[in-house]
């Protein structure tokens, strides 16, 4: 039985919980560090899976008890190079986003602001100040007023 | 046969690498795209039927044996998944190409889309095939990263923040994903999956759960199990036309295929899986109201994919070879009906122009062609006999009878969700095929991907999407030897010593 490295686990835990925070912002750049931090812990897990460190796993130059397990390393490398690719794919998304929307903020559900509306018809629009400017805005009015041509 | 395992997931990535080279030639894109599905398929018949003769094929890449290197695994589960979903995934592309072709005239090419596609096939193929954890991890990769591509490409400001959605939420997944096979190679010290069917037992009782679970987490995530499903209904929608019909028939399905594959080889269990029975319930349920609450067509359509997945979930839960074996036979009619009714609801709102089922009307007497179309895959979905969707739902209900007096009542809510979904497509079917014609609406954001209000579209896409409703057809007919061969993939799922003995040898 192997024990686990305190620090480490600590370090997993703390880059776990940074990590989540961020992802539950509606900044899409936060979003972003969120899943780069995640991502970081996730790996740093993988290769605390490997037991304890030991010599470079290459025959002939150490004797193999005191090997590292090379295969998490595999794994870890494997996983960071898709974490770097996704974060360049969220990087342009977020500044698809902002070009298009002028923000890279993450919005709420067209339909659910519907039957959020339509709920209380009466009560003021729960918006974010730029409702005129806002591309998202007009298509959520677009649709009510679909569902009310339809009643009328 | 064992040579010809990498290919179905090669072949694809070839084609991917030659459509972005010859990205200047629409023709080239679409030849390469087609030809390379088409012989995918070649490829998963001649697997299905090698599998079902001699058992599981197992190809070692790199020439590693199996707990080290990596194996590619194709039984007869995974072999049918994998033909069923290349046929859909080949019926999509023509008809994504012929849309193109409609809106945008021959002469132009996509840079992004037909390698994406490819990719996802790769990925999707890749994931059916593979016995490693952490290969699963990269195929979901593969898959997810192009379909990431696929739901934001060329979108307006209104459809980027569903894509966005979409994106975090899988990647929370992934990340979660890849934990668990840290978890699991720290357990055990492998993430070969046969592998691993020895070495988790022997794990203390509590740790098992914890990985079970953590397992179970991810795929349902993935595969939209109540209470994750939250990010499907408000994604998929917003999505074109075909590759909603992509995502709807396959993304999903894979995931359920991972979680079948992981708990039944890995996680072994006696009787019905209660947790899972509930999780069932909960899916079937919340999906089928849900979409009796909707206006738009495709939301409408997304909750009924989330309900439909907790048939399956059914199959699952009783755990018993008949369970398993009519998930396994749902799962084929649910990747082709999924697909269908979002390829019609597409050729729908082209016609109409918005996908609010208020604004339609009258479109039996317009096109009655569509109407056909829509008929024969919503029978199917609901379930109404004789259709594919009968069949897959007598199968589960079979299943069901023979387990247990919980399992007994669950089979009473999968009658009941069955006629709500039917409800539900009658409501559709009313709302649009029958009253008075209404004129199509104007096109709301021309920059987009798909053009709508139009009555123009060429024959393909209405060939495509009649090809898929002859595949879910054929399920129907064939009900009988195909039956009889998931009932055998069943039985191997549960034994699971022919997958390791295919894997690991015989001294293992």
């Amino acid at each position: 039985v192997t024990t686990l490295n305190l620090v480490m686990a600590a370090t997993v835990g703390v880059l776990y919980g940074t990590g989540f925070t961020l992802l539950l912002s509606r900044s899409l750049m936060r979003v972003l560090i969120g899943v780069v931090v995640l991502g970081h812990g996730t790996n740093l897990l993988l290769q605390l899976a490997g037991g304890p460190p030991g010599r470079a796993p290459i025959l002939d130059v150490a004797p193999r008890e005191t090997f590292t397990d090379p295969l998490p390393q595999a794994l870890a490398l494997t996983a960071i190079v898709i974490t770097f690719a996704l974060t360049t794919f969220l990087l342009a998304l977020g500044y698809r986003s902002f070009v298009l929307v002028g923000h890279d903020e993450v919005q709420d559900d067209v339909e659910d602001r519907r039957i959020a509306r339509q709920k209380a018809p009466s009560a003021p629009l729960e918006d974010d100040g730029e409702a005129e400017d806002d591309p998202l805005e007009r298509a959520a009015d677009e649709v009510e007023a679909e569902a009310r041509g339809d009643a009328s | 046969v064992s040579a010809l395992l990498p290919l179905p997931v090669l072949l694809p990535m070839l084609g991917a690498a030659l459509s972005i080279v010859g990205s200047r030639s629409a023709a080239l894109q679409r030849v390469v795209g087609v030809t390379v599905l088409a012989a995918v398929a070649v490829l998963a018949g001649m697997l299905l039927v090698a599998a079902d003769e001699h058992g599981p094929i197992v190809a070692e890449l790199g020439g590693w044996p199996a707990p080290v290197g990596i194996a590619l695994v194709a039984d007869r589960l995974s072999a049918l998944l994998l033909l069923v979903s290349t046929l859909v995934t080949l019926a999509v592309l023509v008809y994504a190409i012929d849309q193109r072709i409609a809106d945008y005239g021959r002469a132009t090419a996509s840079t992004t889309f037909h390698p994406m596609y490819l990719m996802l096939c790769a990925g999707v193929s890749l994931a059916y095939l593979t016995g490693d954890l952490f290969t699963l991890f990269v195929a979901f990769e593969l898959m997810l990263t192009a379909s990431y591509v696929l739901i934001t490409r060329r979108t307006g400001a209104n459809r980027i923040r569903a894509g966005m959605t979409y994106v975090t939420v899988s990647l929370l997944s992934s990340l979660l994903f890849l934990t668990a096979v840290a978890m699991v190679y720290a357990a055990t010290g492998t993430v070969n999956l046969a592998d691993l069917a020895g070495r988790v037992g022997e794990l203390p009782p509590g740790l098992q759960t914890v990985l079970a679970m953590m397992l179970l987490v991810v795929f349902g995530i993935k595969a939209a199990i109540v209470p994750l499903h939250f990010w499907l209904p408000d994604s998929y929608p917003n999505a074109p036309g075909p590759v909603a019909a992509l995502f709807a028939g396959l993304l999903t399905k894979v995931s359920f295929y991972a979680l079948l594959r992981t708990q039944t080889l890995v996680f072994p269990r006696e009787g019905p899986w209660t947790l899972m029975l509930v999780l069932s319930v909960a899916t079937m349920l919340v999906g089928v109201l849900g979409a009796l609450a909707q206006n738009d067509l495709n939301r409408m359509l997304s909750f009924l994919l989330v309900s439909h997945i907790g048939f399956l979930l059914y199959g699952l839960a009783v755990f018993d070879a008949a369970g398993v074996s009519g998930a396994a036979l749902y799962a084929a009619h649910h990747i082709t009906v999924l697909a269908t009714l979002f390829l019609v609801s597409g050729l729908i709102t082209r016609r109409t122009g918005t996908v609010a089922l208020d604004r339609m009307g009258g479109l039996l007497r317009d096109a009655p062609g569509l109407a056909i179309l829509f008929a024969v895959p919503a029978m199917t979905l609901a379930g109404v006999p004789p259709t594919a969707g009968f069949v897959a739902k007598l199968a589960l209900l079979q299943a069901g009878a023979g387990s247990g007096a919980a399992a007994q009542a669950v089979a009473g809510v999968v009658v009941v969700a069955s006629l709500l979904t039917l409800y539900a497509l009658v409501r559709v079917w009313v709302r649009v095929f029958w009253g008075e014609p209404q004129p199509p609406v104007p096109d709301t954001d021309p920059a987009d991907e798909v053009l709508v209000g139009t009555a123009r579209s060429s024959v393909p896409m209405y060939a495509a999407t009649a090809g898929l409703v002859a595949v879910s057809l054929a399920i129907a007919a064939f009900a009988g030897p195909l039956a009889a061969m998931t009932e055998r993939a069943g039985v191997d799922l549960l034994d699971r010593e022919p997958y390791r003995v295919a894997v690991l040898g015989d001294g293992s």
